[in-house]
C-alpha cells in the first residue's frame, strides 16, 4: 500500500537460545518495526527479545543455485557425526 | 539438528493444553486481592470514581477500535487494537469494582439478571450516566488526531495510575499496578508517532499541528476534581487530578517540542463536566454502536 519498507522479524522465546525468524512486517523505520513486531508476533507471551532487519539487507542464496550450493555435501557422510555415541545429557545436538 | 520455534515453548510450558493459542501464562489481575471496601470509604463514592476511570478506558477503547480496517497500515491497526484491548481490560476491572460497590445506576433495571455488573454498566447505561471526560469522547478526524489524543490521554492516565498504586483501596491499587506498564507502552507508541508526524513531511506536520490545536482545549477539565474525587483523595483512595497537572504538561511539552510542533496555550481549569455526566452529542452515536448488539440480543454469547 504505502512505501514503508519490509522488515524481517526475529524473536527469542522465553526458553529459546537463538532469535528465530517469525515473519515480516512493514514499518516506517527500524524503531517502529520493533514496536510493530511486539504487537504482531509476541501477543501471547512468546518473546523476551526482538530483532528486526530490513529485508533488502539480507543476502540470500538463490534457488537456481540449489544444486551447486548444497548437492556436493550430500554424499560426504564423514562430515556427519553418526559414528559417535551421544550421551543423553548433552543438549542441543 | 537443533530446531526451535518461539511458539513451541508455549506448548512445552503448558503441556498438551490445546487452548494455548488463546493465551496462556497470564495472571488474573485481581487474583488474591482483598475486595472489601476500606474503612471510612463511602461505597457510592468509590463506585462513582471507578466509573469515571472505567468509562474513560471504555470510551477511548471504543474510539480506537473504530480505526480497525481504517488504519494507515495493517501493522498500525494491530497496534491500535492491542492498546484498545489493554484499555478494555482496565475498563472491565473498574466497572466490576463499581458494581461490587453497588453503583449501577439504572443499568440493573434493564440488564438481564445473569449479566455481570461490568456488562450491565457498559451496555445498559445511557449517555448521561457515563462519567468519561470530553478528551476521550471527541471524535478523531484523522490518524494525527488518533495519536495526539492517545498521547494526551495516556500521559494523564499514566500519571494517575502511577500514584494510584498507593491507593488504600486494594482493588484500585492492583488495577493501577497492572495498568502502569500498559499505559507506559501506549504513551510511548503515541509519542513515537507524534514525533514522526510533527517532524515528518509538510502535510504530516500540518495535520499533527491541527490535531494538537483541536485536542488541547479538551484538557481544560482534566485537572479539576469533582467532590467525589476530593473526598476520596482525602481518604487516600483516589488522586486529586490537580496533582497530575505539572507532570502531564512537562511530558507533553517535551514531546511537542521535539516534534517541532507549536505548543498552544494551556486552557484554564474549568469545572468538571464529563465526570458529572454532561457530554457533547458525539457520545450518543459511539454508545449506540458499542451497545447495539447487547441490547438487540439480550443474553447473547459467542
Amino acid at each position: 500500500m504505502t512505501g514503508w519498507p519490509l522488515y524481517e522479524v526475529f524473536v527469542r522465546g522465553k526458553r529459546g537460545l537463538n532469535h528465530v525468524h517469525v515473519g515480516s512486517l512493514h514499518a516506517p523505520d527500524a524503531e517502529m518495526a520493533v514496536h510493530a513486531a511486539r504487537d504482531l508476533y509476541t501477543r501471547r507471551n512468546e518473546g523476551v527479545s526482538i530483532w528486526v532487519v530490513r529485508s533488502v539487507d539480507i543476502t540470500a542464496s538463490s534457488p537456481d543455485e540449489k544444486d551447486p550450493m548444497f548437492a556436493p555435501s550430500g554424499d560426504k557422510v564423514y562430515r556427519h557425526p553418526t559414528f559417535y555415541e551421544i550421551p543423553d545429557d548433552v543438549p542441543h545436538i | 539438528m537443533h530446531e526451535e520455534t518461539v511458539y513451541d515453548a508455549l506448548t512445552a510450558a503448558h503441556g498438551d493444553e490445546a487452548r494455548w493459542a488463546f493465551g496462556t501464562g497470564f495472571d488474573a489481575p485481581l487474583a488474591g486481592v482483598d475486595t472489601t471496601i476500606p474503612d471510612g470509604v463511602d461505597p457510592a463514592d468509590l463506585g462513582a470514581y471507578c466509573l469515571m476511570l472505567g468509562d474513560d478506558a471504555l470510551v477511548l477503547s471504543q474510539r480506537l477500535t473504530g480505526w480497525i480496517t481504517r488504519a494507515p497500515e495493517l501493522e498500525e491497526e494491530v497496534a491500535l487494537a492491542n492498546i484498545a484491548l489493554d484499555l478494555l481490560g482496565q475498563a472491565r476491572l473498574l466497572l466490576s469494582r463499581a458494581g461490587s460497590a453497588r453503583v449501577l445506576g439504572r443499568s440493573r433495571e434493564r440488564a438481564a439478571p445473569e449479566l455481570p455488573d461490568e456488562d450491565a454498566l457498559a451496555y445498559f447505561r445511557d449517555p448521561d450516566e457515563f462519567r468519561c471526560s470530553a478528551l476521550v469522547v471527541a471524535p478523531d478526524e484523522d490518524f494525527a488526531h488518533v495519536v495526539v489524543r492517545l498521547l494526551v490521554a495516556s500521559t494523564w492516565r499514566l500519571a494517575l495510575a502511577d500514584r494510584l498504586r498507593a491507593s488504600r483501596d486494594p482493588v484500585l491499587a492492583a488495577v493501577a499496578a497492572k495498568a502502569v506498564p500498559e499505559l507506559t507502552y501506549h504513551r510511548d507508541h503515541a509519542a513515537r508517532w507524534v514525533l514522526r508526524l510533527g517532524d515528518g513531511t509538510a502535510e504530516s506536520h500540518r495535520r499533527a499541528q491541527a490535531a494538537v490545536d483541536a485536542v488541547w482545549p479538551l484538557t481544560a477539565d482534566l485537572f479539576t476534581a469533582t467532590t467525589v474525587e476530593t473526598r476520596l483523595a482525602d481518604a487516600a483512595v483516589a488522586v486529586d487530578p490537580a496533582e497530575l497537572r505539572d507532570e502531564v504538561r512537562d511530558v507533553l511539552v517535551q514531546v511537542l517540542t521535539r516534534a517541532t510542533l507549536v505548543l498552544p496555550p494551556w486552557p484554564g481549569d474549568t469545572p468538571p463536566r464529563g465526570r458529572l455526566g454532561e457530554h457533547g452529542p458525539e457520545l450518543t452515536p459511539l454508545l449506540e454502536r458499542l451497545q447495539s448488539v447487547a441490547r438487540a440480543h439480550p443474553g447473547a454469547t459467542w
